[in-house]
């Protein structure tokens, strides 16, 4: 049995090799990534899942995404941040180990997106119950090429001494 | 049609004050009610209609008349007819007789209406919060009432949630959540075990509470369909059109034919991605990794079809209130066309491959069953109802643009994850037909795809669309312009619990596959 015929994209694999070759360079191994949804609609976390997917692998660039904060590097949140999600993802971030960073994923973390005027938006911001977010990634929702491209651009502007 | 005067009479002759009835349009009768008389009618119209609670919600008109509205929404198949029961509920005695103990499916609603608006279901037997967290919000603050201001910091006085408990010897309890492992929403599931069976489970739900409802009102109504399409990421599509439904029908606005097939054409690839992802899903969890892989790559298609077709892979910014905003060309036709035989073929190896796999079958046969008649009483909906031998579908009862389509109703009657998975697979297979019929028609069209729209009546109407889940309602009132009052109704508020009684008697290592086979969302049902 074989896959269903996928078409060949090139620019996946163009920007997957630089990643993992950004990646292998900064951290010596691999990139792995949690994600938390603080209150999406869901479309961010149907994007970040097909990274997954035979098409984009992401996997084989060296990013995989894992099912504990304990085993993360970096922390993905998408959605709005819900006053009922703030103490979980505080929970989430203190419960990784150093050094750690996080992406923000989808328009609705940065200002709210189209949810910005809600009275059930934590008064506290994501950034401010994390620390700072390194890397925002725009768009509603963003495709996973976009994802790639985002981390690629940011990945190649650190520093090497995180190694 | 028959004549739904008919019910009104009997209603009338069961002693029920009736303030007034109203027709807007063929598919929805609204009958206002004495207040005191409301409970008695709802009750009535239950049994008659022999339909669930499908919307049950309130709507603040204190400065109008001093009280607030109460709705119940009723389905007749029958009469093909939504029958919506109304009320006033007087400002100075904020309470209504609870119809939860009676009837199930009004149960979550009137939770909802208690913790939006401060009105009292008496006699409830839960009158726990949904949405409203009691560990983040305060009592006494009700969002939806028209002169509620968002507060900024808020000390919480409510108490912490109280989880049903099981007790007895060797009994415990696993909680799991609101962060799951995989990448999904957040939920709390609270299992109960006795040795390994699940004896309970609750679901604790409201993570993604976004107070959507509260950001609709005032919204110009460009501005509300792209609300809409936020609500559940999945189900863009659906969603904005239930609600341009509600504006056309309040507006009485003739959509033409060709906006028409292609909304219906946005539904079924909708549908398509989404029975791709759920049936991969379903694969994954009980660790058949191939086929969930084959699956995704299914999924992917239709999105890149989507994108190529509308420009977003999620079909937003497609539909606009008087039609859609963009006609497909021939090539896009073509496109589509070719796209979809492709699938198709894709999905009969797909399916080959699960239904003759025995250690697969040996997972989801007879596991997470869902009988009929709890289906029935909980008032499950769409495609979970289905697979439980529940023959309902809105593209049925109101076929519309489906007319002349020859559309199968898609039932299964064990109600296990298998007939989940077999109702999907066959809607893939119904919907990819649909498609090519729909596009067949369209291919032969000329003229516009959007009618003309200068400016909103003011009013009330509900939509609703068969989306993938299942219905999707958007009871929308409009005044100057603008969006009033917006209820929506996603299907997943419905099924969760039903979810909650199929896992019983099953192991907690198959809540999983039980769980993606219901494919619930938790947007949806958070709002």
């Amino acid at each position: 049995m074989t896959l269903p015929g996928i078409p060949p994209c090139p620019e996946i694999e163009g920007v997957g090799r630089e990643l993992k070759k950004t990646i292998l360079s900064l951290y010596g191994r691999s990139l792995h990534l949690r994600e938390v949804d603080t209150g999406s609609c869901g479309a961010c976390e149907s994007e970040i899942v097909a990274l997954s997917n035979p098409i984009y692998d992401i996997q084989r660039f060296g990013i995989d995404f894992v099912a504990s904060p304990r085993h993360a590097d970096a922390l993905v949140v998408t959605g709005v941040l819900s006053r009922n999600m703030a103490l979980a993802l505080k929970k989430t971030y203190d419960a990784m180990p150093g050094p750690k960073f996080v992406i923000t994923v989808g328009d609705c973390t940065m200002d709210g997106g189209v949810f910005g005027a809600s009275y059930y938006r934590a008064r506290q911001g994501i950034q401010d119950i994390v620390g700072g977010v390194v890397l925002h990634i725009p768009g509603c929702p963003p495709s996973p090429e976009q994802v790639l491209s985002a981390l690629l651009g940011f990945l190649k502007t650190r520093p090497p001494k995180e190694r | 049609m028959k004549i739904f005067s008919g019910v009104i009479e009997e209603l009338r002759a069961q002693g029920v004050g009736i303030l007034g009835v109203l027709e807007p349009h063929p598919e929805e009768a609204v009958i206002r009610i004495k207040t005191e008389d409301f409970h008695r009618a709802c009750l009535f119209m239950h049994k008659r209609l022999s339909s669930a609670v499908m919307a049950m919600f309130a709507a603040d008109e204190r400065k109008a008349k001093n009280a607030f509205e109460i709705y119940c929404v009723f389905l007749s198949r029958e009469f093909q007819k939504w029958c919506i029961l109304t009320a006033d509920i007087p400002q100075d005695r904020p309470v209504f007789p609870s119809l939860a103990r009676d009837i199930h499916s009004a149960s979550s609603f009137e939770r909802e209406i208690q913790e939006m608006f401060g009105l009292d279901p008496q006699g409830h037997p839960d009158k726990r919060r949904l949405h409203l967290h009691e560990e983040v919000w305060p009592s006494g603050l009700f969002p939806l009432r028209k002169d509620f201001i968002s507060p900024g910091h808020v000390v919480p006085d409510a108490g912490a949630y109280c989880f049903n408990r099981v007790l007895g010897e060797g009994i415990f309890e696993v909680p799991v959540g609101p962060v799951h492992a995989g990448i999904i929403g957040p939920g709390h599931f609270r299992f109960s075990a006795a040795g390994e069976p699940i004896v309970n489970l609750e679901i604790r739900l409201g993570f993604t509470h976004r107070g959507i409802e509260k950001i609709f009102e005032h919204k110009t109504l460009d501005e509300a369909v792209r609300m809409a399409e936020c609500v559940a990421g999945d189900t863009a599509f659906g969603h904005s059109w239930a609600f341009c439904q509600s504006i056309e029908k309040t507006s009485a606005l003739k959509i033409p034919a060709k906006a028409q097939y292609q909304r219906a054409i946005c539904l079924e690839l909708e549908r398509l991605y989404n029975h791709f992802a759920g049936i991969g899903g379903i694969a994954l969890d009980v660790g058949f990794s191939f086929a969930a892989q084959f699956a995704s790559v299914l999924k992917e298609k239709v999105l890149r079809l989507n994108q190529r077709l509308t420009g977003s892979r999620y079909l937003k910014g497609v539909n606009r209130v008087g039609g859609v905003r963009r006609g497909f060309s021939r090539q896009d036709i073509q496109a589509l066309l070719c796209e979809v035989l492709s699938v198709s073929e894709d999905h009969k190896e797909l399916k080959q491959m699960l239904l003759t796999s025995v250690s697969f079958m040996d997972r989801v046969d007879e596991t997470g069953v869902l009988w009929q008649k709890t289906a029935r009483d909980l008032g499950v909906v769409g495609l979970a109802a289905r697979a439980s031998g529940v023959a309902m579908d809105l593209r049925k009862v109101f076929p519309d643009v489906y007319a002349g389509s020859d559309f199968r109703l898609i039932t299964q009657e064990r109600g296990d994850v298998l007939s989940r998975l077999r109702v999907r697979m066959e809607e893939v297979e119904e919907s990819a037909r649909l498609i090519i019929y729909f596009a067949d028609r369209l291919a032969d069209l000329a003229g516009p795809v959007a009618s003309n729209f200068p400016l909103a009546a003011a009013g009330c109407a509900l939509g609703a669309v068969e989306a993938w889940r299942g219905p999707v309602l958007y009871w929308v009132k409009v005044a100057d312009g603008q969006v009033d009052r917006c209820k929506v109704v996603d299907p997943s508020f419905h099924n969760w619990p039903g979810l909650a009684f199929a896992v019983l008697g099953n192991i907690i290592p198959d809540f999983p596959v039980c769980n993606k086979s219901f494919d619930l969302s938790y947007a949806g049902n958070d709002l």
